[in-house]
């Protein structure tokens, strides 16, 4: 088992969250686990990403080689773009449609959604009113993360447990609302991988 | 079955040294270092055993004070980014002259590719220069096992030790085996008393002990556990790779490097393992995270023997950290199949928060030096640099931890007016003091803006050494209370800020103007948890 995944978003959106269920998850399977991830220079505002590398093999680079990664997981659809070298031929991109605009130049929405349909394999919902629907807007995190979960070949159960964990010091509220997001986001992409 | 942990590099390191016994750890915090002292400031055994862990002042006091620690025969730590190193550099070169009594290690975190750093300086010269010895880990499980093996080597030889990371080592997460935790040491004092005075006869003595040492140290590089020489069935090419780098070469070659690999993680450069692969090899490839250290070492001034290939002859590239990409096609295989880039992606740097508080003083400050034909701003480190881009353009310098004061009292001394500089809290108190007691004592014609978010908010607002006192510690400098302003930077005060920095540039001399707010993220987090 392998899966090098590129979590991509804006700086303060959570990627890291997501990365964290992930790891924990892998390391409750007994999984080899690298994750690179970028910190520091008030990154606010700013494109973030991370490598997670999950292997039941040795784990070499702490960085995905270009064209190895099996799934971009994008919390903004322009970021899920910016790292399109790193996928595989065969690699998914998951990704919010939400798009944060905080640059003068970002393109327009015709665009980019046209470049995002141009891309074999993509997974595209929208996170925050998912979240929304669910329990809270600010879940869209993990809304996402269910949306990539079918293709983590990781137990599901699992990550719900690396939810608990990771909310529990804020409230049952607060982890009953991420796993709501978490459970929408599963189904929707079950529906569109089913299609 | 051992505990299992998955920890970033930093954090690894941070937990092998409390293994280790350590009793302080000292630090200004830096990316990609803080993370080290923030994990051990959360740590249960550091609370239970009451390990110093508070920040200090600058890596300079961090180093002397982790050094006295050592004196006196417990276990000491300091960490730091790299350029710290240089604000360091006269403690930590003298400290291999003292050597070290209870183990001492410096970490100091090279950042390569400048993601969040004015420049990529390589540690491993400074570790040379210094005669100390260096480890540089390749896994995050070499960095909680090699800090406990560099204390243990520390000690032995009495030397103080360097390990060196880099932002990828620092800022990634892999599981980790956790052993015990081993007891902190008793307070003993050193048997070689002398050398902890460094006056010129104890000295050259000392020098003397240090050079000798030298040979001993490359010795155990030799026979280190983390330099290892693996063979390879084909000799055409022998691979020296060190640190990170390592990680690499592996990735690239599934099934087996096909070479003979020669991995360095321990300093003095182990020079007979060299030897031996060069000797048994047609041509070198030397592959290193950060500067072209060994490459130099080994290639010289003079023709070499053999075809030596690195950063210096252009397979790998000059600067910039190092990928399994870039690695990939020194070795000559090809590169994978991969997607295009695509066209439409922009930029998208990143910007001071919004309602942060240097944005209001930036407001103020760039109406009125625009009132002045040729003010000039000069700035320093912190989140308020971004202030040289859109939409502010508002600064003119950056260069070093407190060069905003002194190179603007240089520059009023040429004649320039308005001189104005502008520095954060944690950087004025970090190195910005002295300059300004420069000011005072020559008179100079400036106007020091010290924007005050109560925290160093660079790194992830750690405590800042002089919040609470910034106006005390102005005025106890000497600059005329008269002239120290205290403005709180909101849109409202727009008008009353700019008016104070018009008076404060009419006035002949030092005059400190602060704006105070607090940083609106440490507000944030001091909000939730005044909630929960």
């Amino acid at each position: 088992m392998k899966k090098d995944i590129i979590l991509s978003g804006v700086g303060g959106q959570g990627i890291l969250s997501i990365a964290t269920v992930i790891g924990r998850a892998a390391l409750a399977e007994g999984l080899q686990i690298k994750q690179a991830e970028v910190h520091g220079m008030s990154q606010r505002g700013g494109d973030v990403q991370s490598h997670l590398r999950i292997s039941s093999s040795e784990i070499h680079s702490d960085l995905i080689p270009r064209g190895a990664a099996d799934l971009i997981i994008s919390l903004e659809p322009m970021e899920s773009l910016r790292y399109l070298e790193w996928l595989s031929a065969e690699g998914w991109i998951v990704t919010s449609t939400v798009p944060v605009i905080n640059i003068p130049n970002y393109p327009d929405e015709e665009t980019l959604t046209k470049e995002l349909e141009a891309q074999p394999h993509v997974i595209a919902l929208d996170a925050d009113a998912l979240a929304r629907e669910a329990a809270s807007p600010r879940s869209a995190n993990m809304a996402l993360l269910g949306a990539a979960a079918p293709l983590l070949d990781l137990d599901a159960g699992l990550l719900e447990e690396g939810i608990r964990a990771i909310f529990a010091r804020k409230g049952e509220a607060v982890v009953e609302a991420n796993l709501a997001a978490f459970r929408a986001g599963y189904e929707t992409a079950k529906k569109q991988t089913a299609r | 079955m051992p505990k299992r942990e998955l920890l970033l590099g930093d954090e690894a390191l941070a937990l092998g040294a409390l293994h280790a016994g350590l009793s302080g750890v000292f630090a200004y915090p830096g990316t990609p270092s803080t993370e080290i002292t923030e994990y051990i400031q959360s740590h249960p055994l550091a609370a239970e055993r009451n390990i110093h862990r508070s920040w200090s002042s600058n890596e300079k006091t961090a180093m002397e004070e982790a050094l006295g620690m050592s004196f006196v025969g417990k276990r000491a730590m300091v960490c730091m980014k790299h350029v710290g190193l240089n604000v360091a550099a006269d403690a930590f070169v003298n400290s291999g002259m003292t050597g070290a009594h209870g183990g001492l290690v410096v970490v100091v975190a090279d950042d390569p590719s400048m993601h969040s750093s004015q420049n990529e300086q390589d540690s491993r010269f400074y570790g040379e220069f210094a005669f100390i010895p260096t480890f540089e880990p390749a896994t995050q499980q070499e960095a909680y096992d090699m800090v406990q093996h560099a204390f243990e080597l520390s000690e032995r030889f009495q030397i103080p030790v360097l390990m060196r990371l880099t932002t990828r080592m620092a800022h990634s997460r892999a599981v980790v085996e956790i052993g015990e935790a081993r007891k902190e040491n008793p307070l003993s004092y050193p048997q070689s008393a002398r050398q902890w005075v460094l006056m010129p006869g104890n000295s050259r003595v000392r020098y003397r002990s240090l050079i000798e040492d030298r040979a001993r140290l490359e010795q155990e590089a030799v026979e280190s556990p983390f330099n290892r020489y693996d063979e390879g069935p084909d000799k055409r090419l022998g691979i020296i790779a060190s640190g990170i780098a390592y990680n690499y070469l592996m990735e690239n070659y599934p099934e087996g490097c096909p070479y003979p690999v020669l991995k360095i993680s321990q300093y003095p450069l182990p020079k007979e393992l060299v030897r031996h692969l060069a000797e048994t090899c047609g041509e070198l490839l030397i592959i290193e995270e950060g500067q072209p250290f060994i490459e130099q070492a080994v290639r010289g001034v003079l023709p070499a023997l053999m075809k030596i290939r690195g950063r210096l002859t252009g397979e790998l590239p000059r600067t910039g950290e190092l990928t399994p990409d870039s690695v990939r096609t020194a070795l000559g295989l090809a590169p994978h199949r991969a997607h295009a880039a695509s066209q439409i992606v922009v930029p998208r740097p990143p910007a001071l928060c919004q309602g942060c508080g240097h944005r209001d003083m930036y407001t103020a400050l760039t109406e009125v030096v625009r009132e002045f034909p040729d003010g000039k701003v000069f700035s320093d480190i912190g989140c308020y640099t971004l202030g040289w881009l859109a939409p502010f353009h508002a600064i003119d310098t950056c260069v070093d931890m407190g060069a905003s004061i002194t190179m603007a009292i240089g520059a009023a001394h040429a004649g320039q007016h308005p001189a104005l500089a502008v520095i954060g809290d944690s950087t004025f108190t970090h190195s910005g003091m002295t300059g300004l007691l420069d000011a005072v004592n020559e008179g100079a014609n400036i106007t020091v803006v010290i924007s005050d978010n109560l925290t160093t908010g660079m790194t992830g607002g750690q405590d800042s050494a002089g919040t609470g006192r910034l106006e005390q510690i102005c005025a106890g400098i000497g600059v005329d209370p008269a002239h120290i302003r205290v403005v709180v930077p909101l849109p409202k005060n727009r008008e009353e800020m700019k008016r104070i920095l018009r008076e404060e540039i009419a006035y002949h001399g030092v005059s400190v103007i602060i704006p105070r707010r607090e940083c609106i993220q440490t507000a944030k987090r001091h909000a939730a948890a005044k909630n929960r």
